[in-house]
């Protein structure tokens, strides 16, 4: 293959290295003919139950007797609860009230960092709109409504902060360093710098929060819920309620999408649903509505990322200087990690000798942010692929030679000094995307489109490319911390049976696991059973994020499933599959053991960040309507490195996902606040793109396996995310000229980046300004029961 | 009040206040927990159903509203213990991830079926447009809904 050209005039192309011969291999979409079917063997494992509805979500568990819980939130981002009233003239005998007091164990969710309680103690301080102060249970729902309107929190308000650059109270800092960033900068022939900010996003599940809590006779707590980490909740249940291994038991219900908001949040409703439950001897159901849910559930971190970027005369990438400012919110929750990808992604895939990257994380008086696919590194990642396409613009490069120019290839050395030693695939699925999206023919067509433009024109055509790396699996010594357990067992009756707590969140945990271990034992893939994710029965496989299910989990199963197999042969002298049935009792315990590589210094950041990098590229087509700013996405071409494809039908199904996501995230996903409150706290007004704002998503899957893992899988569910934002920024300047630096690109930013008018506020920092009165939330109409159009007098049902 | 209509052909009758969503009437009234509540407001089209032959949302209908009519559910669409023509062509094609916008979106197919509208891509989009899918980025739901309209036509 040719050594790609760098294309500029003012930095002459100097020596690249060569792009590998291997070509990489590309699993044949096929997809995009409408009504074609692909044969996908194995279909989904619980698909059947989802498409009959037949799977029982929690809101669909019928526990008979069960009470309804509600939560007493805030309305104030910060201040001092002076009291929990209740109004003397209700009759609160059928009622039952929790406060901070009825805790039995510690008043605090369990996380990385002790900060946030379960409910804020009178005397405490409140640090955002929407922090729960008190839990109120009843027999029924007219009653529970009734009460909550006769209680009354007295607070003395405090000074709130909003602005994470104004905070002083700080979750977490890091810096990477490689090289001498600032010497190298004073040298470089050019220096270019910008800012980006993006704000919050909503994960906006269509399952809202649920769970349900079950008083044991044994004196234990069993919930039910719908969650992605059995374990996360099954930590904070024991350390809150004080209550041992096998008193408090977690148990996934049929888990209607995730993204991260199901990761560290459901520990906060389980324990107050067991808290109600253990008050009132009753099983509790707290089922969030959707109002409640986007006003008081987590969020994607909001970022601000300082960039400056130096290249050689030689046109080589040669100083980075990053700094990073995450907003947290109001408790630590998941923050330190998230800022850690972040930092760990910021510097993109590309090869740099001096880099240096500062992350800080900041506390503000808002709901507390926390994962959402992709885990900080969409933030960082928008920030580096608009600077490297400013970069292009600058020195009238063309975005794709730079990136061929300057992306990663095996033996280069990342910020952290870890040596890509294998597994690279950023230039094959740079290649892959740009070919299947006929980028450099579009750059053109839209080039001379924009050139023949009148000054009539309603509607301008642009394309945009960028590309990303994303760590698979826990950051840094994360792995080796968790040290996760992944088993299998032969039943004594003959049965294959997996046990893992990773959870199935339509991501296809249920399907690829059976899949792989059937693989692994000589059996069908229906002979492979999976046990439910219920803490009393499954082992700590860690929690399921991270795109580390396949790779670790799965990995660990790989290896579990060897051992079953050679025990079984060894005993019965027979190949397993012809003999298994009557060989149980037996059981396989595999723990993770550390990836090769040089181990990660949390103290210092260097080491091996990632036991391995997926890599992915997306080519969007947008047009603009130059009259209102308004942007339709008309194409998505991606291309992803995932390692070993296990499942092709379920890994494109997350790479299209993904990049839904990501387009959401580029155009019209934004929070707006004031005072600290969320406004657009509906689906009415917290928009998600529908069937019409979708493009048609082309997915092209590339492998480069991972030799780490025993099939080679490195994980897929965050790597479509981080791409997709930037893409649609560089094709909205491809057909306007201009650069959004702040995410969302809404119709208000793009139309004053074109009339040099007044751009909005910058996304994600909540308005000083006190809002006219709203109604709390538990004034508000909410779901179920309670719509608008009941008449006032009319009986509860 | 008693409100008497049919559910995937068979008649029920409930007790209820009339005002009482449909939404809640099928799920804790009925026991069919198949219909799903996204949003409780209309946004979302999870709570999708069919009422006589019309896609609308299960939260915004009092039950008053379905007496006399024939309401079908995602309960109603397995033929005789076999997935349907369009369930079927949703596991192919992995239309359904995490399986909550599924109901809805199942209904919303089926009505587009039933309409007889050519299986373009653009219609089939137009028809799902009130049901919000997070997991997919809806390209295999429009492949599964195009395939079972295929299949149909076959048929």
């Amino acid at each position: 293959m040719e050594r790609p050209i760098l294309t500029t005039r003012t930095v002459p192309p100097a020596d690249a290295p060569a792009v590998p011969d291997a070509t990489p291999l590309i699993i044949p979409t096929d997809a995009p003919a409408p009504g074609r079917a692909r044969p996908a063997v194995p279909l989904r494992r619980e698909g059947p139950a989802k498409l009959t509805g037949a799977a029982l979500y929690a809101d669909d568990l019928v526990v008979p007797g069960a009470w309804f819980g509600a939560t007493i939130r805030s309305t104030e981002p910060r201040a001092r609860l002076l009291g929990i009233e209740l109004d003397e003239q209700f009759d609160w005998t059928r009622v039952v009230v929790v406060t901070a007091d009825d805790i039995p164990g510690e008043n605090v969710v369990s996380l990385i960092d002790s900060d946030q309680p379960v409910l804020v103690p009178v005397g405490g301080e409140i640090r955002h709109q929407a922090e729960p102060c008190a839990l109120i249970a009843a027999a029924d729902r007219g009653t529970l409504r009734e009460a909550r309107r006769h209680i009354r929190l007295r607070t003395e308000r405090l000074r709130p902060t909003f602005d994470p650059l104004q905070s002083d109270r700080e979750f977490a800092n890091y810096t990477v360093e490689r090289g001498d960033a600032s010497a190298a900068m004073a040298d470089a022939a050019a220096v270019i710098e910008g800012v980006y900010r993006v704000g919050h996003q909503e994960q906006l599940y269509i399952e809202n929060q649920a769970m349900i809590a079950v008083p044991r006779k044994d004196g234990g707590m069993t919930v039910h819920g719908s969650l992605q980490c059995p374990y996360y909740v099954h930590k904070a249940m024991k350390r809150s309620l004080a209550m041992g291994d096998e008193l408090a038991v977690v148990v996934q219900a049929e888990t209607g999408g995730g993204f991260g908001g199901k990761e560290e949040y459901p520990s906060v409703i389980a324990l107050h649903a067991a808290l109600l439950a253990l008050k009132c001897r009753k099983p509790v159901r707290m089922i969030y509505d959707r109002h409640e849910d986007i006003s008081a559930t987590t969020k994607r971190h909001p970022a601000v990322v300082r960039y400056r970027s130096g290249v050689s005369d030689t046109g080589e990438l040669v100083a980075q200087e990053i700094e990073v400012i995450m907003d947290g919110g109001a408790y630590c929750t998941l923050t330190p990690v998230v800022l850690s990808r972040g930092v760990l992604h910021a510097g993109g895939p590309y090869r740099c000798a001096n880099v240096r990257i500062t992350g800080r994380a900041m506390a503000t008086n808002t709901p507390p942010n926390g994962a959402f696919r992709g885990f900080g590194a969409p933030q960082t990642e928008f920030a580096a692929e608009m600077q490297i396409n400013r970069i292009a613009e600058a020195l009238d490069a063309s975005p794709l030679d730079l990136r061929r120019r300057w992306v990663y290839r095996e033996g280069d050395v990342t910020p952290t000094g870890q040596v890509l030693r294998e597994s690279v695939g950023g230039p094959d699925v740079l290649e892959a995307a740009a070919e299947a999206a006929a980028f450099d023919r579009t750059l053109a067509q839209t080039r001379s489109m924009r050139e023949g433009r009148t000054d009539g024109a309603r509607v301008a055509t642009g394309v945009g490319l960028a590309l990303a790396w994303h760590g698979a699996g826990f950051t840094g010594s994360g792995e080796v911390k968790l040290a996760s357990v992944a088993s299998l067992e032969l039943t004594d009756d003959g049965r294959i049976r997996i046990l893992t707590a990773s959870t199935e969140m339509g991501q296809g945990t249920k399907t690829i696991f059976p899949q792989i271990v059937a693989d692994a034992l000589g059996v069908e893939y229906d002979e492979v059973e999976i046990a439910p994710q219920d803490t009393s029965i499954v082992p700590d496989s860690g929690p399921t994020v991270a795109s580390r299910t396949a790779m670790v989990v799965g990995g660990l199963l790989i290896k579990a499933a060897g051992q079953l197999r050679a025990r079984v042969e060894a005993q019965t002298g027979r190949p397993f599959a012809a003999s298994y049935r009557q060989a149980g009792p037996m059981r396989v315990d595999e723990r993770f053991v550390p990836y090769p590589g040089e181990p990660f210094d949390d103290a210092t950041y260097r080491g091996d960040a990632y036991p391995a990098f997926g890599w992915a590229c997306a080519v969007a087509k947008v047009d603009v309507d130059l009259d209102t700013g308004e942007v339709t996405v008309r194409e998505c071409v991606s291309a992803d490195d995932i390692g070993r494809v296990i499942h092709p039908m379920l890994a494109e199904g997350q790479v299209e996902g993904g990049t839904l996501q990501a387009i959401g995230y580029a155009t019209i996903e934004e929070m707006k606040l004031v005072d600290g409150r969320y406004l657009n706290d509906r689906l009415a007004t917290y928009l998600i793109p529908t069937s019409l704002d979708a493009p048609r998503l082309r997915s092209i899957l590339v492998e480069k396996p991972f030799s780490g893992a025993p099939h080679g899988a490195k994980g897929v569910g965050e790597l479509p995310m981080d791409v997709g934002a930037p893409a649609v920024v560089a094709a909205i300047h491809d057909a306007t000229g201009v650069w959004i630096h702040d995410l969302p690109a809404t119709p208000e930013r793009i139309l004053a980046a074109m009339t040099d008018g007044t751009a909005p506020s910058a996304p994600g920092v909540s308005l000083e300004v006190p809002a006219p009165r709203t109604p709390a939330i538990e004034d508000l109409p909410r779901g179920g029961d309670e719509m608008p159009f009941r008449a006032p007098t009319d009986p509860a049902p | 009040m008693t409100f008497a209509f049919t559910v995937n052909g068979s008649p029920v009758e409930v007790e209820v206040t009339g005002s009482r969503r449909l939404l809640d009437v099928l799920r804790e009234d009925l026991g069919l927990t198949g219909t799903k509540e996204g949003c409780g407001e209309g946004e979302c089209g999870a709570c999708s159903i069919l009422v006589d032959g019309d896609v609308v949302d299960a939260c915004l209908v009092p039950v008053s509203q379905a007496a006399g009519t024939e309401v079908r559910t995602v309960e109603g669409l397995a033929e005789s213990g076999t997935l349907g023509v369009l369930q079927q062509a949703f596991l192919e094609t992995g239309g359904a991830q995490c399986g909550i916008c599924t109901p809805g979106m199942l209904m919303a197919g089926e009505a587009f079926l039933a309409s007889g509208a050519e299986a373009t891509e653009e219609a089939i989009r137009e028809a799902i447009a009130g049901n919000l899918c997070r997991c997919t980025g809806y390209t295999k739901i429009i492949d599964a809904i195009a395939l079972a309209a295929e299949r149909r036509s076959v048929a």
